[in-house]
C-alpha cells in the first residue's frame, strides 16, 4: 500500500483526508459529548440530505446545499428548544426524518436518470477531491483557531453554561459559533463516511480518549491521534480486503472502542477501584 | 446609596406567577437574607437579580459595573465533566472581556489556593468534579464565587449539605467577606445566622422586607403570614422576630 501512496493521486488524498477529518472530529467530537449535542449532531446529519437533494436539482454541487440545510437545522433546533428549555429529542427526530424526506422528493422531481446516492450515504474517502481537501484544511483551521484561542471561556461555556452567563461571557454567541462549526464539520465528514456513518467518527475516538485522560485538552488531542490512526487502519483494510471504506473505518474504530472499554475495566478490577 | 434597585418586578413561568410586584431597595455594604416556603419565589427572584431571567415587567436597577458572584441551589452542570476542582474555582476569574489565548495567572492560581485552604478544599484540587461529597462540591461552588471578588455575593442556599462545623465556617466567612461586599443570601437555617444578617426578605410571591425595624412581637407575627418565621425564632440564639407585613410595602 505504501508504495501506492506515492503512487496514486486518490490515495494521497485519502491519507491526506482521514488526517483532515480527525482534527475537526477530535475537537467538535469531544464537545458533542461533554454538552450531550450528539442527537443534535446526528439531526444535522441528516436533515443536510435535504440540502444534498436540492442541490441535485436546481444543478449546483450538492455539498453546498448540504452546508446550508446543515448550518439552518443546527440553528433551527437551537433556537426552538432556547423556547421550550431543552434540547428537544422530538425536534431533532423531526428534522432528523424532514430532511431525509426533502432531499428524497429532491431527487424524485430532479429530470433525469437518478444520482447515486451511495456515496453521500456511506461516503466514500477513495474519491475525495483536491477541493474537498481544501475545504476541509480550511474548515479544520477555523476550528483550531476558533477553539484555541478562547478556548479557558470555551471550557466555562461547556462545563457550565449558567455560571458563565452570570460572569458576562456571551454564551448565546458561543453556542451559535459552536452550532455552525458542528454542521461544518459534519458536512465535511459526509464526504468521507456519509451521513448515516458520520455520528460514529465524532463520537468514538473521544470515547476512546475518555477512557484515557480527564482532561478535556488531552481528550481533545488523544482523540485526533486516535482517529487518525483508526482511519488509516480502516483506510488500509478496506484496500486490503476491498470492502467499503466508510463502513470499514467504523467498524475498525467501534472495535477498537470496545476492546479498550474492555481491557480498561479488567485492568480497573485488577486495581481494585 | 443603592446597590440594587427592583421595581414592580412580576415573573410569570408560563401560567404560574412566582413574583408578584416585587420592590426591593439593596444597599450596599448590606448582608440581606431571603426567607421563604419551598416554591415561594426564592431562586427566582435572584435569577432576576443575575439576569438569568428576564422579568416580564418591571425592572431592575443596578449600579454600574458591578460584579456578581453567584453560588447556585443546584449544581447546573455535568458532573462527569473532564474538569478538575482546581480548574472549576478558576473560572471565576474570566470576566466579560474574552482575551485570546487567555491564560490563568500565577496569582490567580494562588488566590483560588489560599480560598481553597480557607474552605478545607484545597487537597481536592485536582480530583474530577463529579468525584467530591455534596458538601465538598458545595465548597467548590462557593469558592468559585468568591473568585470572582464579586462586589455583590448572591447565595442561594450555601449551607444546605453542609454539617454544622462548616457552616459555621462558611457563616463567619461571609460575615468577614459582608465587611466589604454586599450578600444577598437564601437560607434556611436563619436560627444560626440571624446575628449576622442585618435585613431580611419574606418571599412568598410578594416580597416583605425588614430592615432595622426588627422588633419582637412573636404572637403577632405568627398569625400574620404565611413566612416560615418559626425558622427565625427558633434555635440557639437570641429570639428575633420580625413586624407585621401589613402596611409595609415598600
Ligand atoms: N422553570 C420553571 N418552570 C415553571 N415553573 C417554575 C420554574 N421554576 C420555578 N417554577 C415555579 O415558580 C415558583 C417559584 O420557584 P422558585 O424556585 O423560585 O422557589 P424557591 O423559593 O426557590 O423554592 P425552594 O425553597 O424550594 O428552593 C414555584 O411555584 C415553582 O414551581
Ligand atoms: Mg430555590
Amino acid at each position: 500500500m505504501i508504495e501506492a501512496i506515492f503512487k496514486y493521486t486518490y490515495l494521497q488524498n485519502a491519507f491526506l483526508s482521514a488526517v483532515l477529518a480527525s482534527i475537526a472530529c477530535g475537537i467538535i467530537g469531544t464537545i458533542i459529548i461533554e454538552k450531550k449535542l450528539v442527537m443534535l449532531s446526528g439531526g444535522i446529519a441528516h436533515t443536510s440530505f435535504g440540502g444534498i437533494g436540492l442541490g441535485y436539482y436546481i444543478g449546483i454541487e450538492p455539498i453546498y446545499g448540504a452546508f446550508v440545510f446543515a448550518i439552518i437545522s443546527a440553528l433551527g433546533i437551537a433556537q426552538v428548544s432556547k423556547k421550550i428549555h431543552t434540547y428537544s429529542d422530538a425536534l431533532i427526530g423531526m428534522f432528523w426524518s424532514l430532511g431525509m424526506a426533502l432531499g428524497i422528493l429532491f431527487i424524485a422531481i430532479t429530470p433525469g436518470y437518478p444520482p447515486d446516492m451511495t456515496s453521500y450515504l456511506f461516503g466514500d474517502i477513495l474519491t475525495v477531491s483536491s477541493s474537498s481537501i481544501i475545504m476541509m484544511s480550511m474548515i479544520d483551521l477555523i476550528i483550531v483557531i476558533v477553539i484555541f484561542s478562547l478556548y479557558n471561556y470555551w471550557k466555562a461555556y461547556f462545563f457550565d453554561e449558567e455560571f458563565s452567563k452570570v460572569i458576562g461571557i456571551p454564551t448565546e454567541i458561543l453556542e451559535k459559533i459552536l452550532f455552525i462549526m458542528i454542521a461544518l464539520t459534519i458536512v465535511v465528514l459526509i464526504k468521507l463516511v456519509g451521513i448515516i456513518l458520520v455520528i460514529a467518527l465524532l463520537t468514538i475516538p473521544p470515547s476512546i480518549a475518555k477512557l484515557l485522560s480527564y482532561n478535556l485538552m488531552n481528550i481533545m488531542l488523544i482523540s485526533i491521534i486516535v482517529g487518525v490512526v483508526l482511519c488509516i487502519l480502516g483506510l488500509y483494510l478496506s484496500y486490503r480486503f476491498d470492502i467499503a471504506s466508510g463502513a470499514t473505518i467504523i467498524l475498525t474504530s467501534g472495535a477498537t472502542y470496545f476492546i479498550s472499554a474492555f481491557i480498561k475495566s479488567q485492568f480497573k478490577t485488577k486495581n481494585g477501584n | 446609596m443603592y446597590i440594587i434597585e427592583m421595581q414592580d418586578v412580576n415573573v410569570n413561568y408560563g401560567r404560574v406567577r412566582a413574583l408578584d410586584n416585587i420592590n426591593l431597595k439593596v444597599k450596599e455594604k448590606e448582608f440581606l437574607g431571603i426567607i421563604g416556603p419551598n416554591g415561594g419565589g426564592k431562586t427566582t427572584l435572584l435569577k432576576v437579580l443575575l439576569g438569568l431571567i428576564k422579568p416580564n415587567s418591571g425592572k431592575v436597577k443596578m449600579q454600574k459595573d458591578i460584579k456578581l458572584g453567584y453560588v447556585p441551589q443546584f449544581t447546573s452542570f455535568n458532573k462527569k465533566f473532564p474538569i478538575r476542582v482546581l480548574d472549576v474555582i478558576l473560572m471565576g476569574k474570566l470576566t466579560k472581556r474574552m482575551k485570546l489565548l487567555h491564560k490563568y495567572s500565577k496569582k490567580d492560581i494562588q488566590v483560588a489556593e489560599q480560598i481553597m485552604n480557607k474552605l478545607g478544599i484545597l487537597e481536592f484540587k485536582n480530583r474530577q468534579i463529579g468525584q467530591l461529597s455534596g458538601g465538598q462540591m458545595q465548597k467548590v461552588l462557593i469558592a468559585r464565587s468568591l473568585m470572582i471578588d464579586p462586589d455583590i455575593l448572591i447565595l442561594d442556599e450555601p449551607t444546605a449539605s453542609l454539617d454544622s462545623n462548616a457552616k459555621n465556617d462558611i457563616y463567619q466567612l461571609l460575615k468577614e467577606i459582608n465587611s466589604e461586599k454586599t450578600i444577598i443570601m437564601v437560607s434556611h437555617d436563619m436560627g444560626i445566622v440571624s446575628s449576622y444578617i442585618g435585613s431580611i426578605a419574606c418571599v412568598n410571591k410578594q416580597l416583605h422586607y425588614h430592615g432595622d425595624d426588627i422588633h419582637i412581637d412573636e404572637q403577632e407575627i405568627q398569625e400574620a403570614y404565611g413566612c416560615p418565621i418559626d425558622l427565625i425564632t427558633h434555635g440557639t440564639t437570641p429570639h428575633r422576630v420580625l413586624r407585621e407585613h401589613k402596611g409595609e410595602e415598600n
